[in-house]
């Protein structure tokens, strides 16, 4: 049975379509991703799954329970990172994680074998307050507490925004280690490199799902001819490109810009149309395709 | 300090200390004029302190800064009046309308009211914003919010604008977007410094400074950078660094 069902599910805020019609099933231990950006609907998502909401229609269960009539036996199963920080400010980290064991009946010398990866690197902070910490350490006391009464389902809302590559790429770590033992996780990110670190995504946009899959099939299914092109006016090059009968979207993508081609489309016929706009320092190469591309290819 | 006439920002061994913590550690670097300068570094390594020095709101405990030929000590209300912030807080009042809202920036700036009338223009269709001018910036979309707050922030025309983490929570397209902004200020001869932390990002900037503990460890062109670190994107050499171990090169 999977742990996360959701089933034609819609919500409205007044007359804004917040979701629409959203179906899926996320597996027991799955570490799964919601892709998308700011006002997609991933929060007001999570918001129904965590019983803090109840949809306008459709249903959902999670670890066996209905998000609307079991609400209870959910919330004791589920442990849930808000987009917003929600810890108390004004307590310290140790204060912080204690009281979110007490609330669950639980103590942290009974769970700690789950976080102690994570509170070895706040423990010589542990009498900070939480208001104090930087980004990374908060988002890592957060995870703590909702980890402490030892959760079946982890539902994680935007855990890396505003965190610095490293820390992210610490915090991708420590996902796949609480999946390794077992962990439902759901968790949401605008950021498209985490994508691929999830066994499968959904692509979510204005409250509806572009695509479902694992994101090695997701970039198999981009099968358009992509290049990469760069020269020593990169501006005038992109409103140049954007011209360009052959290419059919023109992006940046690092110090590249990528095109996506339209039949006929080759490294000669690039070069030969970016010397007819007097470009210098020109640079073509093909381009492999990533989730990144897939999104904007369905947005 | 000297070449003024090509550099907006220049720096030396600028530093600030907060009791017995040293936040920015003698930092040195220039800006070229009309540069994208990309200011990295992780959470708490500096850049927001080094930021607010620059921008003449906190004052150096050590060493120099010149920013658009102004002080950072004696002229601190000039560096104020000639640069554009954005800051990572989105700045607009999303209980006014985008039209106000352009209007409060550019009285603000004091320009006058045909200057207003000329600007509220010109940022409304470059921002794309024609069919929403009179509605209120909170209902506007995230992206759009972004970019409209870039444009806002150069309402006055500075000569050098600064970004802090203007992309964050927007999807990849609006990203892009913004982004095609930068590119055309900067080629319309305006300097860009801006921080991220989308390290796909940094790589779009002419160059990129790497901030660990207050220092800045790595300054050089994307590809430059990758060179000296034998990495494939600007993101490894981030976490090398970042992690430390990395021996710098020149």
């Amino acid at each position: 049975m999977p742990d996360i069902a959701i089933q034609n599910i819609n919500h409205n805020y007044g007359s804004v379509h917040a979701l629409q019609n959203l179906s899926f099933e996320v597996g027991k231990g799955e570490l799964f991703g919601l892709i998308g950006p700011d006002g997609a609907g991933k929060s007001t998502l999570f918001r129904i799954l965590t019983t803090l909401l109840v949809p306008t229609s459709g249903s959902a269960s999670v670890a066996g329970f209905d998000v609307v009539k079991d609400y209870r036996q959910i919330r004791r199963r589920v442990g849930y990172m808000p987009g917003k920080f929600s810890l108390y400010q004004d307590l310290s980290v140790e204060e912080n994680l204690q009281f979110f064991a007490t609330i669950f009946g639980t103590t942290i010398q009974e769970n700690y074998h789950l976080i102690e990866d994570i509170y070895v690197q706040l423990a010589p902070f542990k009498n900070r307050r939480a208001g104090n910490l930087s980004g990374g350490m908060k988002q890592k006391l957060a995870l703590c507490c909702a980890l402490i009464h030892e959760p079946e389902v982890l539902f994680l809302d935007e855990p890396t925004t505003g965190v610095d590559a490293v820390s992210r790429r610490e915090f991708w770590e420590m996902l796949q280690r609480l999946k390794a033992q077992g962990i439902t996780i759901l968790v949401s990110t605008p950021y498209m490199d985490e994508a691929s670190l999830c066994e499968r995504v959904a692509l979510i946009q204005e409250g509806k799902i572009l695509s479902i899959n694992s994101p090695a099939a997701m970039v198999k299914s981009f099968d358009k001819p992509l290049w990469a092109v760069k020269s020593d006016r990169i501006y005038q090059l992109l409103l140049d490109l954007r011209t360009f009968d052959l290419a059919e979207r023109v992006e940046p993508f690092g110090e590249y810009l990528h095109i996506v081609g339209r039949p006929g489309i080759s490294q000669k016929t690039i070069l030969d149309f970016l010397k007819n706009k007097n470009h210098e320092g020109i640079k073509i190469q093909p381009a492999q395709p990533t989730i990144e591309h897939v999104f904007l290819e369905l947005a | 300090m000297s070449s003024t006439a090509d550099h907006i920002i220049e720096a030396d061994k600028l530093t600030k200390r907060f009791g017995d913590f040293t936040a920015v550690d003698a930092i040195s670097f220039k800006v070229k004029k009309g540069e994208i300068f990309g200011f990295l570094g992780a959470n708490g390594a500096g850049k927001t302190t080094a930021i607010r020095m620059l921008i003449g709101l906190s004052r150096p405990t050590e060493g120099e800064a010149t920013v658009a030929g102004f002080d950072v000590y004696r002229q601190a209300d000039k560096i104020k009046e000639n640069i554009g912030y954005m800051s990572q807080k989105f700045s607009l009042y999303e209980d006014l309308t985008v039209r106000e809202n352009i209007r409060f920036y550019g009285g603000i700036y004091g320009l006058s009211r045909k200057k207003i009338k000329e600007q509220t223009g010109r940022i409304i269709e470059e921002v794309g914003l024609e069919n929403s001018a009179g509605n209120l910036v909170g209902s506007l979309p995230l992206g759009w919010k972004q970019r409209l707050a870039f444009a806002v922030s150069m309402v006055h025309s500075p000569s050098i604008v600064f970004l802090d983490e203007p992309t964050g929570g927007v999807d990849p397209a609006a990203r892009r977007q913004f982004w095609e902004m930068i590119y055309q200020a900067s080629a319309a001869g305006r300097t860009v410094f801006v921080t991220t932390h989308y390290m796909d990002e940094a790589e779009y900037c002419d160059r990129v400074s790497i901030m660990v503990s207050g220092k800045i460890e790595a300054l050089g062109s994307p590809a430059k950078l990758k060179e000296d670190f034998s990495a494939s994107s600007i993101d490894e050499v981030f976490v090398q660094l970042a992690r430390g171990g990395a021996v710098i090169s020149d």
